[in-house]
């Protein structure tokens, strides 16, 4: 993001512009994926790891267990294989990539992804009514589970 | 509220403990783990079934593979035992109902059909078919409420009652072992099929999920503590440990979808009924296996 930085003038300015202040989140849409990291907090408060990690393992909420394994919570059965161990992750991805990967999966991995955008409005089809115009984390959440993946070093 | 594949069910008892240690071993001992469905053969009462059959044209998979090879060594022991295996009780149910005489008309199923191990023997592996009169497929449980409609005077079943889901499993239990085979060249079951091969590629809900998510793409890995099969509709109606009853099929579908965080469409709507008409071919050749036993 430095490159991005120092060299698109035009660009630093839509991501401060997109920045949100302190207590105000970027709505899902206006998100800006760029070189497939999201640069700028979705809230301007930092994230805590702790709620993340509560995040992380609660069935309701991110419900990451489903799909990954994570040593870190070894205390918790079932850890799914679907996508790869996030043992490490934390040494394998800047915070601005994993706030990409968990914010809206398919902007760095391609529309073919399974892993469900957990701060974006390009879902499915026929989404449940209660459920319609709301993402499955709120963009605080986000922050807190990607301060958390933060922690997972190799 | 009964929670489903993608919260997670509590496992209880027996089964909990087999689970888990066989899970957290191989989940946390490598990662993504490929846990390939089991090399067993199975077979019912003497009867072998066909739990591997060569995929139809355009399939992604050289084999289709019942759900039972992807199934712990408990629950697939409690299929391959008819005299342990819970859905049984339903079979022996449903053959009440069979001769039980019901309605205006005082007829039972027996009085047009006699007797069923004759009469309905193999007849099960080739629906859904063709329904002229309605101009659409129908399964089973419709083509029961047909009879009960148009020749007992009787009101067809509500979803999932207990008498249809037994009826429907002994009648499909008479063609135990015999492959799945549907008709696709009957009045217009071919745009049905293709109606529902949209469905099953079509993403759903807030989750974004196809069926082909987690049985096409995934199948044969674990979403949480749930080996994916391929998601063949050949045991149905199941009888599911967590629930501790029979599955039909509507409902398994109605789960599934649901577990997408999508609207769920109704048992017996035409979305369904495509599906079903898709979902059975791409099981064709595998064996009939209601009741099978599925965690
Ligand atoms: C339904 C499955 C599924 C769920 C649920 C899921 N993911 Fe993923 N995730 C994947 C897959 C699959 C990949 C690999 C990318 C690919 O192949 O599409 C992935 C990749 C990742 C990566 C990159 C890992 C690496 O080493 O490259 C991170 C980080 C990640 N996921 C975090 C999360 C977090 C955090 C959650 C929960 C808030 C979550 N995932 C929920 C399926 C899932
Ligand atoms: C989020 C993941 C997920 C999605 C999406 C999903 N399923 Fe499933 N499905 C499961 C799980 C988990 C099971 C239980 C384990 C197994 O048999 O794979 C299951 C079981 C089934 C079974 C029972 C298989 C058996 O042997 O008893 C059928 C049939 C099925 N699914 C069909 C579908 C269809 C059709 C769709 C799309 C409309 C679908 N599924 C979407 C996760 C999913």
């Amino acid at each position: 993001m430095k490159f991005a930085k120092t060299i698109f003038a035009g660009a630093i300015f839509a991501l401060q512009a997109a920045a949100a202040p302190a207590g105000e989140a970027v709505p899902p849409d206006q998100v800006k994926f760029e070189d497939f990291a999201v640069a700028e907090s979705l809230t301007g408060v930092p994230g805590d790891p702790q709620a993340g990690a509560e995040v992380f393992r609660d069935r309701g909420l991110g419900n990451c267990l489903a799909c990954h394994a994570n040593s870190a919570m070894e205390e918790e059965l079932f850890h799914g294989t679907v996508g790869p161990s996030l043992d490490g992750v934390g040494s394998r991805w800047e915070p601005a990539q994993l706030r990409a990967i968990v914010a809206d999966a398919k902007k760095v991995f391609g529309e073919e992804t399974v892993m469900p955008g957990f701060y974006s409005l390009n879902v499915g089809a026929n989404v449940a009514k209660d459920r319609v115009g709301q993402t499955i984390l709120t963009a605080q959440q986000v922050e807190d589970v990607v301060a958390y993946l933060a922690t997972l070093k190799e | 509220m009964r929670r489903g594949a993608w919260e997670g069910l509590p496992v209880r008892g027996k089964f909990a403990a087999i689970g888990a240690g066989v899970l957290v071993a191989s989940a946390l001992a490598f990662s993504a783990v490929q846990a390939e469905p089991v090399d067993e053969t199975l077979s019912i009462d003497g009867v072998e079934m066909t739990t591997r059959a060569k995929a139809q044209e355009g399939l992604p998979f050289d084999e289709v593979l019942s759900g039972w090879l992807f199934r712990e060594a408990e629950t697939r022991q409690l299929e391959a035992d008819s005299f342990e295996n819970p859905g049984m009780l339903y079979v022996e149910r449903g053959e009440e109902i069979w001769n039980t005489v019901e309605g205006p008309a005082g007829q039972s199923c027996a009085s047009c059909h006699g007797d069923a191990a004759e009469s309905m023997a193999g007849i099960a592996a080739h629906y859904p078919k063709w329904d002229a009169d309605s101009q659409r497929p129908i399964n089973i449980e419709l083509r029961i409420d047909k009879c009960r409609v148009e020749h007992m005077g009787l009101e067809p079943y509500k979803f999932d009652s207990d008498d249809q889901k037994a009826l429907t499993t002994y009648i499909k239990h008479q063609s135990l072992g015999e492959p799945v085979n549907l008709d696709l060249a009957e009045g217009d079951m071919q745009s049905w099929w293709e109606r529902g091969k949209e469905r099953y590629y079509l993403r759903t809900g807030q989750l974004n999920f196809a069926c082909a998510s987690c049985h096409e793409a995934n199948s044969g890995l674990y979403i949480r503590a749930d080996h994916l099969s391929q998601g063949q509709a050949n045991g149905f109606p199941t009888y599911r440990l967590k629930q501790a009853d029979m599955v039909s099929l509507h409902n398994r579908l109605r789960g599934c979808i649901r577990d997408t965080r999508a609207e769920t469409p109704a048992a017996f709507s035409d979305e369904l009924m495509a599906l079903e008409v898709y979902l059975t071919w791409r099981g064709t050749g595998l064996s009939v296996e209601t009741p099978a036993v599925r965690q």
